[in-house]
């Protein structure tokens, strides 16, 4: 069969299950939701269906798994969000509606040779910092739930980060691919540009006060650089650096200082200064309600979940008990009413994203198409476990999205370019491959 | 770079795994102890959508639902018809102040998340068809009216009634006064921190018949009695002489009337009269870890088995300061004085109560069980409590005598006020001051039955400006008088 067929096949699958979640979602939810709704999955089944039919078009030979993963993915989110808080649902699908449209424009744009933007390596460089660095013009950007990540202009507000992701992940393709043989030597002179993204990264980190946008990012970066020299005390080095840059950060900035502490202790028996109030309180009460409501929630799914539209979120007075819930605790409205079960068949959708796109990047012929796939889909794994592990008290908790299911129109759209990347790369290389036989 | 590529995808993929693994310790390794967290406001709220099981017992309902329709959900929030009866029994269960009592251990069982077979089975089909869970409810053992009977002859004075049957621990009666209504916790929490009772530290939430630690004063001399004659150095009628006190490390010891010394007497009158010297005397010669030994085999030095929360219950003992201390040498303590109830002794009325209840079994300790049955939404019985031994305190021979002597103390001596006509009532009166005039702690412990013991009470009244047997005695009978009356219709 086609890797075409096979995708439609896989996507009507995801139709399904799609229509199963939003019917179950009205079930539970009848008195709050009506009936019109439920068109909402006939629309994300037509949206999937012209990407796919776009990927016919523009790169057959493009892996058939991927695509019905993103879709899985956006439909579980979708369905929570829906569940959660049915308005944002709404924008959320239009969202998904403008990410398609941008996914269909990257193909078109980048039909005949991906590698073209290897030439723009440094704008995408000089881009990405300049993003990053967008939240931190007085005026412009946001402090949101105690990091900076956000601009807003008028009533617009996205978050600069989740495209400078991918354009630093294009721009280190292809300057490790151009230096990848002088950085293998390991001469001093040459981790010069180490360091400075290293610095980077610190700056980073104290300008939007963000953990997790920094632990990303220069992840990334050290990940990158492992692949394109293969020297892996490269990428140790880098990380004791960034442990070592991160301590000295943690000494002098007080956001990040509580992040830890919650981290570390988010239960007290006696009180603890609150500095939200200004008075004393048990630390659970205080600056880590967020995290333990939200571990509540987790723990309240259990193996089975108590089903979709079942959960508790909110008070018996309707008052919301975890903040967040939409974006950066997605996760652990997930986890409740679907339980252990449902949460680690989502874990495993992420996985089998994550290992579909290392088979890209191991497939893939250039050392630039390599170094592309990779470097994106490690950062779409990291990303996921930032904030998953930040929401299971693995690591200290940071606010960045779950990519896919997490609602946030930033994220949305500048995953489903990450997308069409993958799938760029991989047409070409299975085009190559199925050339080479022939 | 393939080599590279693939060890990063293992990474990648390392790093999923570790969020698998640490969604099922939440999920399933720690998921009980979150659910355990007073804070936990997602349980408490979650667990309203549960059709709680109702706590109920003999002919009347303790713990009710009222089912409230709110945000597209169905929520059942807690009633409390009989308000203060058995509030330190059953407790309360709400969204704000989480849960206390029978309510706070049963949970499990209330809310149908108990692990027998056929509960787990319903509760899985209940969620499949997405209908309401329901309880199991629990059936008390108390008897109401002597609940009611407690609660009048308390009134308010702070005090606590226990009363057991002897053979079974069936607990008929547990009364804690002051008591406050569960159905204010969640509104007007305010007023139950605010109930006011003729003592210092009212304290409503405190179920005094559990958890209060009291001086037990002169009660404390039929645990004495039961070792003395348990040892076999001594016998009911032993010989002493009463001089009025008694010489410890030099000091003397009064009698609580020291006027009128008893002169010659033996073991059976001395307790019969309360006669703190002759109790001196013995606690010399046996020593104190000799008492101790018998404490333990009646119970003291662990907390008293029951069905309510641990932290609701506390061990009776000798204490030195807010611990438990049990004595290496027999140096450690004055026995004079421990004997006849003073020293740093700090005893609960439900101890009291299997003292009591001890001596009119047999010398046997039986647990003392408030939870009947618990019984699935379809009738059928998920646990039926059995009477439990908890072992043999005294020999058969030294529960009868010490009976005998306690039978003469309501007939003749301090417990007059027992006395109950058609019925065999034997009790021992208790008064421990507090070294403030007008502070005594009294106690009243009695066992009482036609035939043979049916009931054992113990009865305590905090701030008394007289004795036992003025004050905790009449209580202890208007109890008593409940419980047989009862029995004698039934």
């Amino acid at each position: 069969m086609s890797f075409r067929n096979r995708e439609l096949l896989n996507l009507i699958a995801v139709g399904l299950l799609t229509a199963i979640g939003f019917a179950s979602v009205f079930i539970a939810r009848s008195e709050l939701v009506d009936s019109g709704s439920l068109v909402y999955a006939g629309i994300f089944f037509a949206l999937f269906l012209v990407a796919h039919l776009v990927l016919r078009v523009v790169a057959p030979y493009a892996d058939p798994v991927l695509l019905p993963l993103a879709a899985l993915l956006s439909a579980i989110g979708v369905t929570v969000i829906y569940r959660l808080e049915p308005d944002d649902a709404f924008r959320q699908s239009l969202w998904i509606v403008i990410g398609v449209v941008l996914f269909a424009l990257t193909l078109f744009a980048l039909r005949r040779d991906h590698r073209a933007l290897e030439q723009y390596k440094y704008l995408f460089g000089i881009t990405a910092i300049a993003l990053l660095m967008l939240p931190a013009l007085p005026g412009l950007g946001q402090t949101i739930n105690g990091a900076r990540l956000w601009v807003k202009v008028g009533s617009f507000q996205f978050q600069p980060g989740e495209l400078a992701k991918i354009f630093l992940i294009v721009f280190l393709a292809g300057y490790l691919r151009d230096k990848r043989e002088v950085l293998a030597q390991g001469r001093l002179k040459d981790f010069g540009p180490l360091l400075l993204i290293w610095g980077g990264a610190m700056l980073v980190l104290v300008q939007t006060n963000d953990l997790g946008s920094a632990l990303l990012h220069f992840g990334i970066f050290l990940a990158m650089l492992y692949v394109a020299t293969g020297r892996a005390a490269f990428a140790f080095a880098g990380l004791v650096l960034f442990v070592g840059g991160a301590a000295l950060v943690y000494r002098y900035v007080s956001h990040v200082q509580e992040r830890v502490t919650i981290w570390l202790s988010p239960w007290t028996e006696e009180p603890v200064f609150c500095a939200q109030t200004g008075e004393l309180a048990l630390r659970q009460d205080c600056g880590s309600f967020q995290l333990v409501k939200s571990l509540y929630s987790i723990g309240n799914g259990g193996f089975a979940g108590t089903g979709l539209g079942k959960g508790t979120f909110t008070t018996t007075g309707g008052e919301p008990i975890i903040p967040f819930l939409n974006t950066d605790f997605i996760y652990s409205a997930i986890a409740q009413e679907l339980g252990l079960a449902g949460a680690a068949g989502l874990l495993l959708v992420f996985m089998l994203f994550v290992a579909r796109g290392f088979r890209v990047a191991l497939l893939a012929g250039d050392g630039f198409s390599k170094l592309l796939a990779a470097g994106l889909t490690f950062g779409f794994a990291l990303q996921t476990f930032i904030i998953v592990g930040g929401v299971l008290r693995v690591i200290p908790l940071t606010g960045i999205t779950l990519p896919f299911v997490s609602y946030g129109g930033s994220s949305v759209v500048a995953n489903f370019v990450l997308l069409a990347l993958l799938l760029l790369v991989s047409s070409r290389a299975n085009l190559q491959t199925a050339r080479g036989r022939a | 770079m393939n080599r590279q590529i693939t060890r990063l995808a293992l990474t990648g993929v390392g790093l999923i795994v570790a969020l698998v693994v640490a969604t099922t310790y939440w999920q399933a390794w720690a998921a009980g102890d979150l659910a355990d967290r007073q804070d936990n406001q997602i349980q408490r709220v979650a667990q309203f959508t549960i059709k709680r099981g109702e706590i109920r017992g003999n002919g009347i309902a303790y713990a009710t639902n009222r089912r409230e329709q709110k945000g597209g959900r169905t929520f059942f929030f807690r009633e409390y018809p009989q308000r203060g009866l058995a509030a330190h029994v059953h407790g309360y269960s709400t969204q704000s102040r989480f849960r206390t009592g029978l309510e706070r251990s049963l949970n499990d069982y209330l809310t149908g998340q108990n692990a027998n077979l056929s509960t787990v089975l319903e509760t899985f089909v209940d969620k499949a068809k997405g209908a309401t869970i329901e309880g199991n409810d629990v059936v008390l053992t108390l008897v109401p009216r002597a609940q009611r009977a407690a609660q009048n002859a308390l009134g308010s004075r702070c005090g606590a009634v226990v009363a057991l049957e002897p053979q079974t621990g069936k607990v008929l009666a547990m009364y804690a006064s002051p008591t406050y209504d569960p159905n204010l916790v969640e509104g007007s929490f305010d007023r139950v921190l605010g109930v006011r009772a003729d003592c210092k530290r009212p304290d409503a939430l405190l179920n005094r018949a559990t958890a209060g630690l009291y001086a037990p004063g002169s009660i404390f001399k039929v645990v004495t009695a039961a070792a003395a004659i348990d040892s076999g150095r001594y016998e009911p009628d032993s010989e002493f002489v009463d001089p009025g006190y008694c010489e410890v490390y030099g000091k003397r010891v009064n009698n609580y009337d020291t006027t009128r010394p008893f002169g010659e007497l033996d073991l059976h009158t001395a307790l019969v009269h309360s006669v703190n010297s002759v109790f001196c005397n013995i606690g010399k010669e046996l020593g104190a870890k000799f008492l101790v030994s018998y404490m333990k085999r009646f119970g003291f030095y662990e907390e008293p088995p029951l069905e309510t929360p641990s932290n609701e219950r506390a061990p009776s003992g000798l204490y030195k300061g807010t611990e438990l201390f049990d004595p290496k040498e027999d140096t450690d303590v004055d026995p004079g004085r421990f004997a006849f109830g003073q020293e740093r002794l700090l005893v609960t009325p439900l101890q009291m109560a299997m003292v009591a209840a001890a001596i009119a079994n047999d010398g046997v300790v039986m647990r003392p069980q408030v939870v009947g049955r618990i019984v699935a939404p379809d009738g059928s019985v998920v646990v039926r409590s059995k009477p439990d031994e908890l072992g043999r305190a005294v020999k058969v021979e030294t529960a009868r005598a010490v009976g005998a002597m306690m039978k003469d103390a309501v007939e003749r001596g301090t417990g007059t006020a027992a006395r109950l006509s058609g019925f065999t009532v034997g009790g021992k009166t208790g008064t421990a001051e507090t070294g403030i005039a007008g502070l005594n702690t009294t106690w009243f412990i009695s066992y009482a039955g036609k035939d043979r013991p049916q009931v054992a009470i113990a009865v305590v009244v905090e701030e008394q400006n007289s004795t036992g047997g003025q004050t905790a005695a009449p209580v202890a009978r208007e109890v008593l008088q409940a419980l047989l009356g009862k029995a004698a219709n039934s």
